[in-house]
Parts: C-alpha cells; structure tokens; sequence
C-alpha cells in the first residue's frame, strides 16, 4: 500500500473517531478536548490534499482559537454532567408512536447510507488530479485570488466579525439592575 | 489508491455525525460542537473538491466558514451564558418559554 494511503486511513480513523466519542461523551471537558484531536486529524487530511496553509488555518484558528473559547465556557459554567433524566421523561416526543417514526427515519437513512457507499465503491472514478508542487497550495495564489476576486466578501467578513464581537460582549454582559 | 470519492464518503460519515448529536444530545455546548463537526464535513468537501479541480476558490470557502464559525461560537457560547444565568441549565428543554 502507498503511502498516502496509509496516511489518508490513519487520518480518516481519528477524525472520524474522535468525532463520535464527541457526541457520544457525557461531559463536555472530554468533548471538546476530543474535538480538538478530531480537528488535528483533518489538518493533516488536509496536508494529504496539498493545502497547507488550510492546515495551519485550521490548527490555529479552529483548535488553537475557537476550542479555547468552548473550553472557556465550559469551565466557567462549571456544569460537567447532563442534566437530562427530569425533562426526557416529560419530553412531548418521547411517546411510542413518535418513537417508532423516528426509529423508521432511522432505519430507511441507514439503508440509503450504506446503499450510497456501496454504489460508490463499486464505481471506478479518476485519481485525484497529479498538481505540479506549489500550483494549487501556494499561500501566494491564495492570497492573491483573495483580495482580487474575493475582496468584496473579504472586507464583509470584517464587519461580520465585528458583528459578533458587539454581539457578544452584549450578550454576555452581567445586566446591573 | 485515495479518489475524491473517499474524501466524499468521509465527509459524508462526520456530517452524518454531526447531525446525530444535534438531535441526540440534550447539552446545548455539545450541540454547538456537533454544528462545528458539521462545519468541518463541509470544510473537507471544499478543499477535496478544490484539490480535484485545480483550483484555488475551494481553499478560500473554506477560510471563510470558518471566519462564519468563529462568529457563530462567540456569539452561541454569549447566549449559552445569558441562558445559563437564566436558568441554571444547559438543556434546551429548559428554555420553551417561547413556546406556543
């Protein structure tokens, strides 16, 4: 087996595991802390696809910035535990008949899952295209194609930001009465 | 030998993840996770579809969902503090008063 093959494996097995202890964990510390390592596995897939600067994107902005406010938040709310048992019981979908729907849902998505994959495999598609080395992964065409094409929705996006950062800070202000 | 069709079946299998734990869990910080799991399916898809294509547009969606997905958790983990206060819980089901 190739190397990139191996690699794009050993990637795919932790992303897509870590993925699910994430939503399978019942305390948040460990799920973002997962999500963290599931986040590094698609850096590197990302590596395999020759986008480096994704990568590096994606490590600093997505597990070094955004995972840190999540575990902030978590730790400041200081609530480690589902609080779930009182309010399912209660819960207006938690009745046989809807029960069964949802189980059906379920069952039908599954078959058209599986079925979806296996037509696939089964289908001889083109190998990723061959790039010459820094044609598609150069920072410099990125950069370039940003503020060219791309510069209108690039200044919208600083507005965006700013959006959410008054957004926020309102928020979360502590109302004094 | 890895086809785009990997990089399609793999993004398809986190967003599917991630769409689970938006209905599966009753925690509005892990729900929030589970909307950037599937922030990052997509992710993948763009950059794996850039990659087939030669061009470079798919690398740059990608750099703005995730400027989109830096907004969206200040602003979610702002409102998941107001509601905390509120309620003293994190589960959605505490907040119905909404609710017609």
């Amino acid at each position: 087996m190739a190397l990139d093959t191996v690699l794009f494996y050993a990637f795919a097995g932790i992303t897509v595991l870590a993925a699910l202890f994430v939503v399978v964990q019942r305390n948040p510390v460990y799920s973002v802390v997962l999500l963290i390592a599931s986040f590094g596995g698609l850096a590197g897939l990302y590596v395999l696809l020759d986008a480096p600067f994704t990568a590096v994107t994606q490590i600093i902005v997505y597990a070094g910035a955004i995972m840190v406010l999540f575990l902030f938040t978590v730790m400041l709310l200081n609530v480690p535990r589902e609080d779930a048992s009182e309010f399912d019981r209660a819960h207006p979908l938690n009745r046989p008949g809807a029960r069964r729907f949802g189980a059906v849902l379920v069952v039908l998505f599954l078959i058209e899952a599986v079925w979806a994959v296996w037509h696939v495999s089964g289908r001889e598609t083109a190998a990723l295209r061959a790039t010459d080395p820094g044609s598609v992964a150069s920072v410099r065409e990125i950069g370039k194609v940003l503020f060219t094409d791309y510069a209108f929705a690039f200044e919208v996006t600083s507005l965006l930001i700013l959006a959410a950062m008054v957004g926020a800070v309102v928020l979360a202000r502590h109302r004094a009465e | 030998m890895i086809t785009l069709n990997h990089y399609l079946v793999l993004s398809a299998l986190l967003f599917a993840i991630g769409t689970a734990g938006v209905f599966l869990r009753r925690n509005l910080i892990t729900v929030l996770l589970s909307i950037e799991i599937m922030l990052n399916a997509v992710n993948l898809t763009f950059v794996a579809a850039g990659r087939q294509f030669a061009a470079v547009d798919g690398q740059i969606i990608v750099f703005f969902v995730m400027t989109v997905a830096a907004a969206e958790a200040a602003v979610g983990l702002a409102l998941i503090i107001a509601l905390f206060r509120h309620r003293e819980s994190l589960n959605p089901d505490a907040f119905t008063s909404l609710k017609w």
